[in-house]
């Protein structure tokens, strides 16, 4: 019994993590329109940067500059924020394959570069010897798992919090205006690409926050949490939970999350031993056929966004405030 | 110095060849194809099927030719490869992006092409099993074309690159002297302009499919008699593929070729100051600077 709470916490700790990234990205693709291939990279600079600030010193690698925690994730969301200015200042002014290509190439050179640059994260072997916060009074069991469960879900009410206020304040219009009718927005005198932008940080802060977690919770990072398919699997979340909803985010994040890990549980334990070496395979083809076959029969997700109509539904409202 | 140049020529003949077909899917259909790249996978074992089809029913398709290590058998195969290419970006165009282009959207196009990306390098990884392959197993030596500087070049590397050459320059006769050539280009300009003026759209997507389609085999076969054939071939190849159409400009099709060419050469170059694990991330630091240094590529015309 203690074993299927212990799994269980394990498995809502992570599905809650990855909830926070698919918030993330639906701030950018569901509310604003933008495209990022590159998830992963934004995940993993918040993951390297809350463990290289909040480690404990290493000779192998850059570190040992022990952050009191929070102080260590906020610098880690401030890494994706600051990758996120770069890449989107060059491209957010282009046509829109621009920001997809540079996304996509800004993934694959953050984790060429973790696996080379062994001075800076450690290279392949990742990067050790961060103590996981308040390790000394809660251990290393049950209690402190069940604990640091009740953290993230904290975060990640907070996180849906704030965006669904942020999509209902006047910057949350004004980015689905853009979204819709980018002519229509400029011509009342707003500027798409600042807005953009705003909305592409911090959508990547919020995916440093949720590589932050991951990495406090395993206390380590190595390339191999950063690969490519990380970025499909938050996909195939909010393409599932549906783009522009962000209760159906998480809930897409937690069914395909349960969806992945049954497939990996399922084909470890009854496929062929010959065909061990090929569930990744098997996997992969499920997910894209997922995200492929979403977009063909209800491209609206599971949980479709609700489209409000700012004006006459609000119209009253803001009369009387007047 | 010289070794690096050379390299990052024969290189680049591949990438432009993958980028032609690219830059043309992109500029027409308006989205970024991630999928593009898998289709040089299709093509790569696509060719080593029928290498192994043509040598087992007539067995003296099994001789090299000259010097190189191709087989006539894989040569008759290329041809039939990139026909099957072709083929399949057709197939693939009618039953997802067809179908997701008429329910609107770029960015769900772009999406699909990832999607497409996964299922195919996984199918072939699945149908042709993960390990490494080879058109020939025997060895080549590399000819030492000079001593000094020291220059070694595989004859196989000249075919491809000479073979390379010939079908951009046939590509470019049909571009500038026929009829198709002339529609192809009025289409890539103005979409509705050339709809009025009596052009198919339908069945210039379509050919857009089989010429890049049909590209892209021959430059996955040429990696693969250069190199190795595996399933991620295509992985591999598709962000140089895409450097190599940001640097010629998107839509630019003859900036595609000599963007494939320049992409091929600076990052052959760069191995000169960086360890090469550092390789995968050089067409990456490419586009950085051609977004800073001029976004529109060498060719490209500004648009939204």
């Amino acid at each position: 019994m203690i074993g299927l709470i212990s799994y269980l916490i394990f498995f809502t700790t992570v599905a809650a993590i990855l909830s926070i990234a698919v918030l993330g990205l639906n701030l950018q693709w569901g509310n604003s329109g933008l495209f990022n291939g590159g998830v992963v990279a934004f995940f993993g600079a918040g993951a390297y940067g809350t463990l290289i600030l909040g480690g404990t010193a290493q000779s192998a690698h850059l570190g040992g500059f022990e952050l009191f925690y929070p102080l260590a994730l906020i610098g880690g969301m401030m890494c994706a924020g600051l990758m996120a200015w770069v890449v989107g200042k060059l491209t957010i002014r282009l046509r829109h394959d621009y920001l997809a290509i540079a996304t996509f190439g800004v993934a694959v050179a953050f984790e060429n570069l973790m696996r080379n640059a062994e001075g800076l994260s450690g290279g392949a072997q990742g990067l050790r010897g961060f103590e996981r916060p308040l390790h000394a009074w809660l251990g290393d069991g049950f209690t402190y798992n069940a604990i640091f469960l009740v953290f993230v879900l904290i975060l990640l009410i907070a996180t849906y919090r704030f965006l669904e206020l942020l999509i209902r304040s006047p910057y949350g219009r004004l980015l689905r205006a853009i979204r819709e009718d980018e002519t229509a927005a400029q011509s009342l005198g707003k500027d798409p690409a600042k807005i953009r932008l705003a909305s592409l940080i911090i959508g990547s802060v919020i995916m440093g926050l949720s590589g932050g977690l991951y990495a406090t919770f395993y206390a380590f990072i190595s390339p191999q949490d950063i690969l490519p398919i990380l970025t499909f699997q938050i996909w195939a979340m909010l393409i599932v939970g549906g783009a522009g909803n962000n209760k159906g985010a998480v809930a897409g994040a937690f069914l395909i999350w349960a969806a992945w890990t049954a497939s990996g549980w399922g084909l470890s334990r009854f496929a062929p031993l010959e065909m061990q070496l090929y569930t990744g395979s098997i996997q992969f083809i499920l997910i894209g056929l997922v995200i492929v076959g979403m977009l063909l029969w209800r491209p609206q997700g599971l949980f479709p966004e609700k489209l409000v109509i700012s004006q006459s539904g609000r119209a009253k409202h803001v009369k009387n405030r007047e | 110095m010289i070794q690096h140049l050379v390299d990052g020529i024969l290189v680049g003949s591949i990438l432009s060849l993958g980028a032609i077909g690219l830059t043309m899917a992109m500029h027409m259909l308006r989205f970024a194809n991630f999928s593009h790249a898998e289709l040089l996978s299709i093509g790569a074992y696509c060719a080593l099927v029928f290498d192994g089809v043509f040598k087992a029913v007539y067995t003296p398709l099994g001789d090299v030719i000259g010097p190189l290590s191709l087989t006539w058998a894989l040569s008759l195969a290329i041809v039939i490869s990139m026909a099957i290419t072709g083929g399949s970006a057709i197939l693939i165009d009618r039953l997802v992006f067809a179908r997701v282009r008429a329910k609107g959207g770029e960015l769900s196009m772009v999406f699909a092409s990832f999607g497409v990306a996964m299922i195919i390098r996984n199918v072939l990884g699945l149908t042709f099993g993960l390990k490494v392959q080879l058109y020939s197993q025997d060895i080549v030596f590399a000819m030492v074309l000079s001593r000094d500087p020291f220059l070694l070049v595989k004859p196989d590397q000249i075919f491809s690159l000479v073979a390379a050459l010939i079908i951009m320059f046939a590509f470019h006769l049909v571009l500038s002297r026929t009829t198709f050539g002339y529609s192809l280009r009025a289409v890539a300009e103005n979409p509705q302009l050339a709809q009025v003026s009596g052009i198919n759209l339908n069945r210039m997507i379509t050919l857009i499919w089989i010429i890049g389609g049909g590209l892209a085999a021959a430059a996955g076969v040429f990696y693969g008699l250069t190199n190795q054939i595996n399933p991620v071939l295509g992985r591999d190849l598709l962000l140089p593929i895409f450097a190599a159409t940001i640097v010629g400009g998107i839509g630019s099709i003859y900036g595609a070729a000599l963007g494939g060419f320049l992409v091929g050469i600076a990052s052959n170059l760069a191995l000169l100051i960086l360890p090469s694990g550092y390789s995968p991330a050089m067409p990456f630091l490419i586009i950085l600077a051609v977004l800073i240094i001029r976004p529109t590529g060498l060719f490209g015309e500004e648009r939204q």
